[in-house]
């Protein structure tokens, strides 16, 4: 008995729980992208003076699991042209790339209970930000893999947009990121956050390169003014038109988990992550500074998802030329000048 | 006739340095749409509030019954006579009151009713009005029947359209 009992305490305490830590993102991922979709609804209800879903549960906060449930009952078509077997692929390729990046993506500094050091992140890796840029990038071939394998003209203009688009906004990404690491001199997301201490958040140390990022982040989680891949008046549903069903709801699923990728990815990058700048000085326990530090990263997670939902109903679809050319004509060049204006800053203050 | 006599086209309104850079007119629509997010919201939760009609409101047509449980109507067939999609059925009989007629059927089909309010207007005694009643769903065609036991309704319950067809006819 006891040997059972030592041998599955081994398996839940592996490598500091990773088990735990992992279920506990994963059902904190699910559960936001299920309400992201509903605050989606009611901001987008307040925006266009209407009252949103308040029909399923108190003021309508159960109304995602009844569309989850409602999709699970639907039938499940494949069109007769499709690729069955890329066409099944696809919409599980999307939800392996928007739940493997969260992995290094850290929520607070490390925490002491009982005895044991547990980093609040799943995976404390020295090349986290290659690992996402790698996995974002995945990203499209499950957009693009919809788009082609369902024998639909709209489904596969809708994927040749989104490989597109993608091409255009990850170069000024990645030269966004570069800025970010010159000031860090490290790819562990960690190391990034703690560079980033008092007010050196890198949003206002470089201002250029925050909004290229942002705007990038925009294009690559496919969010409204950047939204070709879908554009519903051209496109029906863009990638997604010949889907239904379970695998719908991985696509939608996909696009919101995506959203908070995004978002805590330039909260890491950007915001200084877990920082409260000079909470040190208040001399409060270190328990409750990092209950703190959690509370201020999910709170900056959460102005930023709204700031996403916010944009998205307030600015129209960019035509396809105008993405093109923002893209290559002001993104990239910003995204240059960014670090350029980083090294100089290198250069005078050493920093 | 040469290019040169066309006229250039006049854009109404060329764009500023400002606007051209586009980001400051972003937040010029956040703004507005984050203003439009807190203001009070017009719908009405409809079967949790109800709507209440102002007493000009042609809602479905009702018999007026006096206080000792009679109808009103003299089932004189104005009103049926008078409908345009003929939706109205009176059949006439007499009685011992002073009245001396009262109609033993009256039958409205209110799949044919158009609420034009005719019957109301038409009418030499005040016995048929439009209510405020809108709530009208039946699951079939023979509901849709409104006989004698759906149509009359309480004088005092329509006091408010009495008084306004009297103020204004």
């Amino acid at each position: 008995m006891e040997a059972i009992g030592n041998f599955l305490w081994s398996i839940i305490s592996f490598y500091n729980f990773l088990l735990i830590r992992i279920v506990i993102v994963l059902v904190l991922m699910l559960l936001t992208a299920a309400y992201l979709v509903y605050f989606e609804r009611k901001i987008s209800a307040w925006i266009q003076d209407r009252l949103g879903p308040n029909r399923v549960g108190w003021k309508g906060s159960l109304q995602s699991f009844a569309d989850v449930f409602k999709l699970l009952l639907k039938e499940d078509i494949v069109p007769d042209n499709a690729n069955k077997m890329i066409h099944t692929l696809a919409p599980m390729l999307a939800l392996f790339v928007a739940f493997t990046t969260y992995a290094v993506i850290p929520i607070g500094p490390g925490i002491n209970i009982a005895g044991y050091e547990i980093p609040l992140v799943i995976a404390d890796v020295n090349i986290g930000i290659l690992y996402i840029l790698a996995l974002t990038s995945l990203g499209v071939y499950a957009i693009t893999f919809a788009g082609w394998s369902s024998g639909s003209k709209y489904s596969l203009l809708g994927g040749i947009r989104s490989s597109a688009q993608m091409i255009s906004y990850e170069i000024s990404m990645g030269f966004s990121i570069g800025g970010v690491v010159l000031l860090s001199e490290s790819l562990r997301p960690i190391a990034i956050v703690e560079s980033q201490s008092g007010w050196m958040w890198n949003a206002f140390v470089q201002p250029i390169g925050f909004i290229t990022f942002l705007v990038s982040a925009f294009a690559e989680t496919n969010r409204l003014p950047f939204d070709l891949p879908e554009a519903e008046p051209e496109l029906v549903g863009g990638y997604h038109t010949e889907y239904s069903s379970m695998k719908f709801a991985a696509f939608f699923l996909a696009e919101y988990a995506n959203m908070l990728i995004a978002s805590t990815l330039i909260v890491t990058l950007y915001l200084g992550g877990w920082q409260i700048p000079y909470i040190e000085t208040l001399g409060l326990s270190s328990g409750l500074v990092v209950a703190l530090q959690i509370a201020g990263f999910l709170l900056k997670v959460a102005l930023l998802l709204f700031f996403f939902i916010w944009v998205r109903w307030t600015i129209p679809r960019f035509r396809y030329d105008q993405l093109m050319s923002l893209g290559w004509k002001v993104m990239f060049p910003l995204s240059l000048i960014n670090i350029v204006w980083v090294a100089f800053l290198i250069m005078i203050f050493k920093i | 006739m040469s290019e040169k006599n066309i006229p250039a086209k006049k854009r109404i309104k060329d764009l500023t340095l400002l606007e051209k850079v586009y980001v400051p007119e972003i937040f010029k629509g956040l703004a507005l749409t984050l203003k439009t997010m807190f203001r009070p919201k017009f719908t009405m939760e409809y079967p949790e509030e109800k709507f209440i009609p102002p007493s000009s409101y042609r809602g479905r047509p009702i018999l007026v019954m006096e206080k000792n449980g009679e109808e009103r109507c003299v089932a004189c067939g104005l009103c049926a006579r008078v409908c345009p999609p003929l939706a109205i059925e009176v059949q006439a009989s007499e009685t011992e009151n002073e009245k001396e007629r009262y109609p033993v059927r009256f039958e409205i089909n209110m799949l044919r009713c158009i609420f034009c309010g005719f019957c109301e207007e038409v009418c030499p005694e005040e016995a048929i009005i439009m209510s405020m009643d809108y709530e009208l769903a039946f699951t079939n065609r023979e509901d849709a029947v409104y006989g004698k036991d759906k149509l009359l309704v309480p004088v005092n319950q329509s006091s408010d359209k009495i008084g306004f067809l009297r103020s204004y006819r």
